[in-house]
Formats: C-alpha cells, structure tokens, sequence
C-alpha cells in the first residue's frame, strides 16, 4: 500500500456528499416536517394530512388507479417482455424486432403522450376517424366511435397501454440477457429426455429466471408508483384517471396546500422502501449466481 | 426429408407471425405521428394519416410546412436550443462528481467507508417527490427558481446515487495489480485516476451518459417544477406539453413538434444502443 493523506479520500467525496446533502437527504427530512402542518407550513396540525391521504375521496381514486397500474402494467410489460425475449431469441433477424421495441424507451412520456392521443384521437360518428383506434373501432368493427380517455371504463387501461408501449423493451432487453444466460446443454438435455418446449419453459427456464423476474418486478412496480408524466399530459387526472404523483402536483400548484402534497410524497416513500428492499436482495442473489 | 423441412417451416410460422405483428404493433404509432407532421394541415383532419400509403409515391401530399411553423412561430426552436443548455451540464455535471466519489469509495481506505457508501446508494430509494416542495422553496428564496443552473444541479441532486453506485461497481472491478503497481511507482491518487482508472472506464461513462442524457432530455417533472411558468427557459418537454393544451386538435403542428422533441435523443439511442443496453443491465443486472 502506498501512503495517504487521511483527509484526501473526503476531498473526491466532499463534492458528491454536498450536493446529495443538500438535495436528497434535507429535504426529505423536511417534507416529513412538512407533513405534520398545515397547508402553509405554519402551524402544527397533528396527522391531519394523513387522515386526509386515507380517507378522502380524491386519495380513495388515487390509490385505486396506482394499484390498477401496478397490477396491469406490471404483468403486462413483464409477460410480453418476457415471452418477446424467449421468441426472439429464436429467429435470426432478432436485433430487428428488439429494436423496434426498445424504441419507445427513447421517447419522453410527453412525446409519447402526443402520439397516443393521436392513436386516441376521437370525432364524432358522422366524422371522418383520423384516431387508428377509432378508425378501426368504427370501420371494422362497426361501432360508435369510443372516448378513449374520456369513458371512465377504459381510460385507465388506455393510460397504461402507453406506458406498457414505452417500458415493454426494457423488460425485453434484461430478460433477454438472462435467458441467453441459461446454459444451452440444459435445454437441450432436456428436449432429449422427450421434454416438450412448453415443458421445458415451465420446468426449467422460467425457475432458473425467477431472481431476474423479480428484479424486473420490483423496478416496475417501483416506477408505476411513481407515475406522472403519462397522465399529467394525457387526462391531466381527469375522468377518474388520478394517480398519486398527479394528485401531489395538483395539491402543490393548484391548491397550495403543502401539507397535504408532503404527506402524498411522504406515503409515496413508505410505499416504496419495502419493494426496493426486495428489489435489493433479489439484486444480490442473482448477483451470486 | 424435404417434408421434415418444408413441415419444420409451417411450424414455425405462428413464431414469425407474432413477432411481426409485434413489431407492427410497436412501430405504428411512431410512424403515425412521422407521418401526420409532414400532411397539410386540413388533410390530417380530412383523412387518416394511413391513406397516405395508397398513393405512396406521390410527395406532393407532403409538406414541411408544419415544422417551420412551429420551430419559428410557436416556439420549439428556442425549447431544442433550451434543451441543448439544460441537458449537456446535466449531464456532465453528475457524472463528473460521481467519478470522483465513486473512485474514493473504490481505491481509496477511510473510516466508515462501507457504510457511507450504503447510505449514498440508498438514498436511490427517495422518489423525487420527495424533495420538491423544500428545495422549490429554496429556490425561491435563493433566486435558483427558473434558472438553468438550479436545473443542472437538481439533476446531477437526482443522478447521482445511480451514477456513484454504477461507477464504484465499475471501478472496483479494474485489476488491483494494475493499480498497486502505479501507486507503488509514486502515482498520486490524482494520477491513477485520471490516468487509469477513468481512460479505462469508458465503456461505463458512456453508458452512463447516455442514460443520464436521455432521462434529462425526456424529463418533464424536474422542469416543471423549477422552471415552470418562465417561458423563455423552458425545454421541449415543457413547451410540447404547454402545446398540447394550446394547440388542441391542430394535430399537423402538434405531430410536428413532439417529433421534433423526439429525433434528436432517437438519434443518439439508435447510434449508442449497445451502451445504453450495457448499462440497464449493469444497473439491474449482472451484465
């Protein structure tokens, strides 16, 4: 070992502690304040807020909406990444279909946005459809044109087809990787005891996944948590479409009501601390293997 | 035997069918609004946008005429410029930091190491949520609200848990011989580092980059936050999304401006995707 000044290590780190000091750590300590008063910040007001978070209608549609996120993106984008990955890995222009759907990851959800209230895009009956859904909706199947992000029973799964559009890829990609990972002699071992591809998929390559899969999991539900972009440009929350980032945002710049937004964000947290202590040690397992 | 393979073939078309449609599936709504942005304006009302394909040689259907408009009279002109000046710092900015600390929790012996490191790395738990209404707050008082310098360093704020636990993963794994030897030839801490160990890292910067690039480039609730309502520094997120609202059905100058929002990070993705591919499986898997 070659001989140190003490203190040098604290002169690379000082930098990177400041900053994450100042924008991490005081102001998570300070939106826990926050929590605890009322909207302005001034006075004291107990659990106030959080009673609020459980208890009003506004929260009740929120944390509905996030857990229909959580369920239907979450088996969506992993189920389809996941049966893409195995399917694509068996022709050979491979790089070609992954691609074309690893690119939304490069669209920002506004953009995205954009697009898909195009595809959504809605005229009345006696109109031209210029909306693909609608077009066919109308033209093939020979229905009333359907306000896709307007009609209460399916714009929540509208808003998450977006999503699903968007992240589908990046499941892709890293089940992929896994599965590539899986030794071929296992596979082929076991075609050879007469096993069927179904069979082989069940009984050995979806176990030998599972500590990918669930690192996939926990990171989407992680993000779904966290969701906003999507919605703020779609519906704005409208039309029973909240999620818990959105309601935060409009609590900060609509109502003025910090108090309230710091208890949103503050349940966002407690939300997801448990699902990245999971996401970690399925991280470290996989990391072992 | 040509039976077997003809036989082999069949059974294989329902694979191709699926992975076709996907692709399909996956590209029309790209293609969609490509092609919406480059109609005049009362044939994107008049028509669906797939009619085009019907006469698909004929370019007098298409016109330029949407994007000159909206990156001269609506504005997206000066949000790319905006974008450009957000993003390059943004990105810089937290991956320089990160490298430094990163190369002290790797090669460098202090008390409290391990734990410190953890607790950086854990802070990837905090939803940006989190942080915004105090550091709105100080900006506000520290005049930071509506500047490019309070969105740079939000961002590298935001970065860099990700970015010092990628680079320390990074580091630590370059030969210890490699750098023993140079310490034991009188390399200063300074020396190694940028003589080795970041020459040698480049394929994790660059994946960092692009990931940081593209994340800063497609943010839009950092923006809102710290630069809503100031007009003149807004990126194309916050413009674009600004247009839906004042735009409504002109989908000609709408389609225009998100696709003009979208080519440059398309570009840069279709170009670097192998890194950007390395580091989401650095991130969430072993790569």
């Amino acid at each position: 070992m070659h001989w140190r000044k003490p203190w040098a290590a604290w002169l690379y780190l000082a930098p990177a502690l400041l900053i994450v000091l100042a924008y991490l750590v005081y102001p998570t300590v300070a939106t826990f304040y926050y929590s605890f008063l009322d909207a302005h910040s001034e006075h004291f007001v107990g659990l106030t807020n959080y009673r609020w978070v459980f208890t009003s209608r506004a929260m009740h549609i929120a944390f509905r909406n996030n857990l229909l996120w959580i369920v239907v993106f979450t088996s969506a984008t992993v189920g389809l990444g996941l049966v893409l990955a195995v399917m694509a890995d068996r022709v050979r222009y491979e790089s070609v279909v992954k691609s074309a759907i690893f690119l939304p990851m490069a669209i920002s959800f506004v953009g995205a946005g954009v697009i898909w209230l195009f595809m959504y895009a809605y005229r009345p009956a006696n109109a031209p459809q210029i909306g693909v859904l609608n077009a066919i909706w109308v033209g093939i199947f020979h229905n009333h044109p359907v306000g896709w992000l307007t009609t209460r029973s399916v714009n929540n799964f509208a808003l998450i087809a977006v999503g699903v559009w968007i992240w589908t890829g990046f499941n892709m990609v890293i089940l992929s990787a896994a599965y590539k990972n899986i030794p071929r002699e296992l596979l082929e071992a076991a075609r050879v005891d007469g096993a069927n591809e179904w069979k082989v998929f069940w009984k050995i390559v979806l176990p030998l996944m599972k500590p990918t899969l669930a690192v996939v999991v926990t990171t989407m539900i992680i993000n779904v948590l966290k969701v906003f972009d999507i919605v703020y440009v779609m519906t704005n929350g409208n039309y029973g479409t909240e999620v818990l980032a959105n309601r935060m945002y409009k609590e900060m710049f609509h109502y003025y009501n910090f108090g309230r937004a710091s208890a949103i964000a503050v349940v966002l947290l407690l939300a997801i601390i448990p699902v990245m202590l999971v996401n970690n040690r399925r991280f470290r397992e996989q990391e072992a293997l | 035997m040509m039976m077997t393979r003809v036989l082999r073939r069949l059974s294989r078309l329902p694979l191709h069918a699926v992975l076709l449609a996907a692709g399909l599936l996956w590209m029309t709504p790209t293609i969609g609004l490509f092609v919406s942005s480059l109609r005049p304006p009362d044939a994107v009302m008049r028509t669906g946008w797939w009619t085009v394909f019907a006469h698909p040689l004929s370019f007098s259907q298409f016109t330029l005429q949407n994007y000159i408009q909206i990156l001269t009279a609506q504005g997206m002109g000066r949000a790319f410029l905006n974008s450009l000046i957000i993003t390059v710092p943004a990105t810089v900015i937290p991956i320089g930091v990160a490298s430094f600390a990163a190369y002290a929790f790797a090669w460098m012996e202090f008390r409290g190491r391990d734990v410190l490191f953890g607790i950086v790395v854990g802070l990837m738990v905090v939803p940006l949520q989190m942080t915004l209404i105090p550091l709105l707050r100080a900006y506000n008082h520290l005049g930071l609200a509506g500047t490019y310098v309070g969105v740079w360093l939000a961002h590298t704020g935001y970065g860099l848990p990700f970015a010092i636990y990628l680079l320390r993963n990074f580091f630590g794994a370059l030969p210890r011989d490699l750098l023993e030897s140079a310490y034991l030839d009188g390399a200063s801490d300074l020396t190694a580092f940028f003589r080795l160990v970041l020459p040698l890292s480049i394929p994790a910067l660059a994946s960092l980059a692009i990931f940081q690039f593209l994340w800063v480039w497609n943010d839009l609730l950092v923006a809102l936050i710290y630069l809503g309502g100031t007009e003149n520094v807004a990126p194309l997120t916050l413009k674009l999304s600004s247009l839906i609202n004042s735009l409504g059905q002109n989908w000609h100058l709408l389609t225009a401006a998100a696709f003009v929002s979208m080519a440059f990070p398309l570009v840069v993705f279709l170009a670097l995707q192998r890194y950007f591919v390395r580091g989401i499986l650095a991130g969430s898997v072993k790569g």
